[in-house]
């Protein structure tokens, strides 16, 4: 396949960025997108031009490192992550756009990285229970019930890409906050800090600058889990029951 | 992992030391903001149910609507003095639609911060319903004006009798003017609607995934009820079936 990209170049935080048009050929319908983006970087460093930065890791679609938006649509045209996202899903001779997350609270670190460390303040604000370390305690010690055991897992699915935020017109990190306190919240494990759970993260989601929900539902299309968007209900629902019981 | 709870231990102190009121706190956070727009828009949606329901008696004759506009002003008699109710009801209206506002305003500057630079390959978003709440809103916030003007002070009602509303009504939509007014009114009405009673169904956590499709449901009935309800009067006396 031949195409043309059309990339935002950006050198660092503080410089201006431009879309900058590539052309790429002898890509493989079976390749994954970053491995095309590595195709096209390999010519590039040939030339002696700066290859395109991007962030990866697993390239297995669990750690959550390779958003970019394709196209408009945070990971592309498929509901997945960008690493498992197969050129077979675009034309010979296509024209792609190739941007990094747009969102205040993720300021961009250079071309398509994205500084993500906020989400990492959130989690750090309530995403963990406090259980006792040292010897693993017994299997079974503490029941949970079905219906809570599939929706933490549902909600545990979350890998912190971050497609959310891009997708929503608001910035908002409201999808990923509830995934987040969902998770924990519906669990007996996360019972003891329940309240103080949702009160901290929600104001550690505010102070980082992300904007509010609208309903817009721009996340849960993007999400490349399925995160659904009545988490953020759920979210919702948790925080105004530890408020109005005096909060955390 | 062992540090987190323990810087959390000290930002949760210092935060209970400083002792914020619950209603402050909820005005402070998008979400409790959030939520204070949900209760006045349902407040006001409430409130809209019963004026559109109360609007129909113009169809019974003028005096049915002139009747019916007296005794609004009984309710409540002799606990509540002459008009006490509609006192209370306008006190209560006011505080809704300024929180809804205030909030609604500063919601979106956050919104917008939060996104300051666009996408260069643009996609269409979202519904048209929930694309136009802003714009909407401020063609509702509007549109209040002027139909306090028109029908409660009477200030620019061609016929402006008081207490006969029968003889206001089908003067204003004598006017051609007057009746679009009203048309698009109603129509951002029902749109506003349309988004809002669901999303605030959302915003106060009433929503799950077994209950969405029935909410949506409810919202568009809702607003199809609404703005067909309130759009049936200036188009009766448009055709005359109201004169
Ligand atoms: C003063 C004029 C008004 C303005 C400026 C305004 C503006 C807004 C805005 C910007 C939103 C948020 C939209 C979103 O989050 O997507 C909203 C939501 C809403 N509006 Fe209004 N609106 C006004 C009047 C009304 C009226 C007359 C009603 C009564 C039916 C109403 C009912 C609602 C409801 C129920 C919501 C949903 C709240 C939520 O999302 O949780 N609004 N409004
Ligand atoms: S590189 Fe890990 S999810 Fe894509």
């Amino acid at each position: 396949m031949n195409l043309t990209l059309r990339i935002w170049r950006q050198a660092g935080p503080d410089t201006p960025g431009s879309m900058t048009t590539y052309q790429v050929g002898g890509i493989s319908p079976d390749m994954s997108f970053l491995e095309m983006l590595d195709t096209l970087n390999e010519e590039l460093i040939l030339r002696g031009d700066a290859p395109v930065a991007f962030d990866h890791d697993c390239r297995e679609g669990i750690c959550g490192a390779c958003g970019m938006v394709i196209n408009g649509r945070a990971h592309g045209p498929e509901r997945t992550t960008t690493c498992q996202l197969h050129m077979r899903h675009f034309e010979d001779g296509d024209t792609i756009d190739v941007e990094p997350w747009r969102a205040a609270a993720f300021p961009v670190v250079k071309d398509l990285v994205v500084d993500r460390s906020a989400f990492d303040r959130i989690i750090g604000a309530g995403g963990y229970i406090t259980a006792p370390t040292g010897s693993a305690p017994d299997a079974h010690a503490t029941p949970v019930p079905k219906e809570a055991a599939d929706t933490a897992f549902e909600h545990a699915e979350c890998i912190g890409c971050g497609a959310c935020v891009a997708a929503c017109p608001n910035g908002s990190a409201m999808l990923f906050t509830s995934a987040k306190v969902v998770h924990l919240n519906v669990l007996p494990q996360g019972g003891p800090e329940r309240a103080s759970r949702v009160m901290n993260m929600v104001e550690a989601m505010d102070a980082e600058g992300f904007g509010g929900c609208t309903n817009t539902g721009e996340c849960a299309t993007a999400c490349p889990k399925g995160i659904p968007l009545p988490s953020i209900a759920a979210m919702n629902r948790e925080y105004l029951r530890s408020s109005l019981r005096g909060g955390r | 992992m062992t540090t987190v709870p323990t810087v959390d231990a000290m930002t949760t102190a210092s935060r209970t030391a400083r002792h914020p009121s619950t209603l402050a706190t909820l005005w402070r956070s998008t979400v409790g903001k959030k939520a204070v727009m949900a209760v006045s828009g349902l407040a006001m949606l409430l409130y809209l149910v019963a004026h559109m329901l109360g609007n129909l008696k113009v169809f019974f004759g003028p005096d049915d609507i002139n009747g019916y506009a007296a005794w609004l002003r009984t309710i409540g008699q002799p606990f509540l003095g002459h008009e006490w109710f509609l006192w209370i009801a306008r006190v209560g209206l006011l505080a809704a639609v300024v929180l809804h506002g205030v909030a609604a305003f500063q919601l979106s500057r956050r919104d917008l911060a939060a996104r300051p630079s666009k996408y260069a390959h643009q996609r269409r978003r979202a519904s048209y319903a929930t694309r136009t709440m802003r714009w909407g809103g401020v063609i509702l916030a509007l549109f209040i004006v002027w139909h306090i003007l028109d029908l409660t002070t009477l200030t620019v009602n061609p016929a402006a009798e008081h207490g006969r509303p029968y003889q206001n009504i089908v003067a204003s939509f004598g006017n051609w003017y007057s009746c679009v007014i009203y048309i698009v009114a109603m129509l951002a009405v029902g749109l506003h609607v349309r988004h809002g009673f669901w999303s605030a169904a959302q915003t106060l956590g009433a929503n799950n995934a077994r209950r969405d499709r029935l909410l949506k449901l409810t919202a568009n009935g809702l607003a199809l009820l609404l703005t067909a309800g309130f759009l049936s009067v200036p188009v009766a006396v448009m055709t005359g079936v109201v004169k």
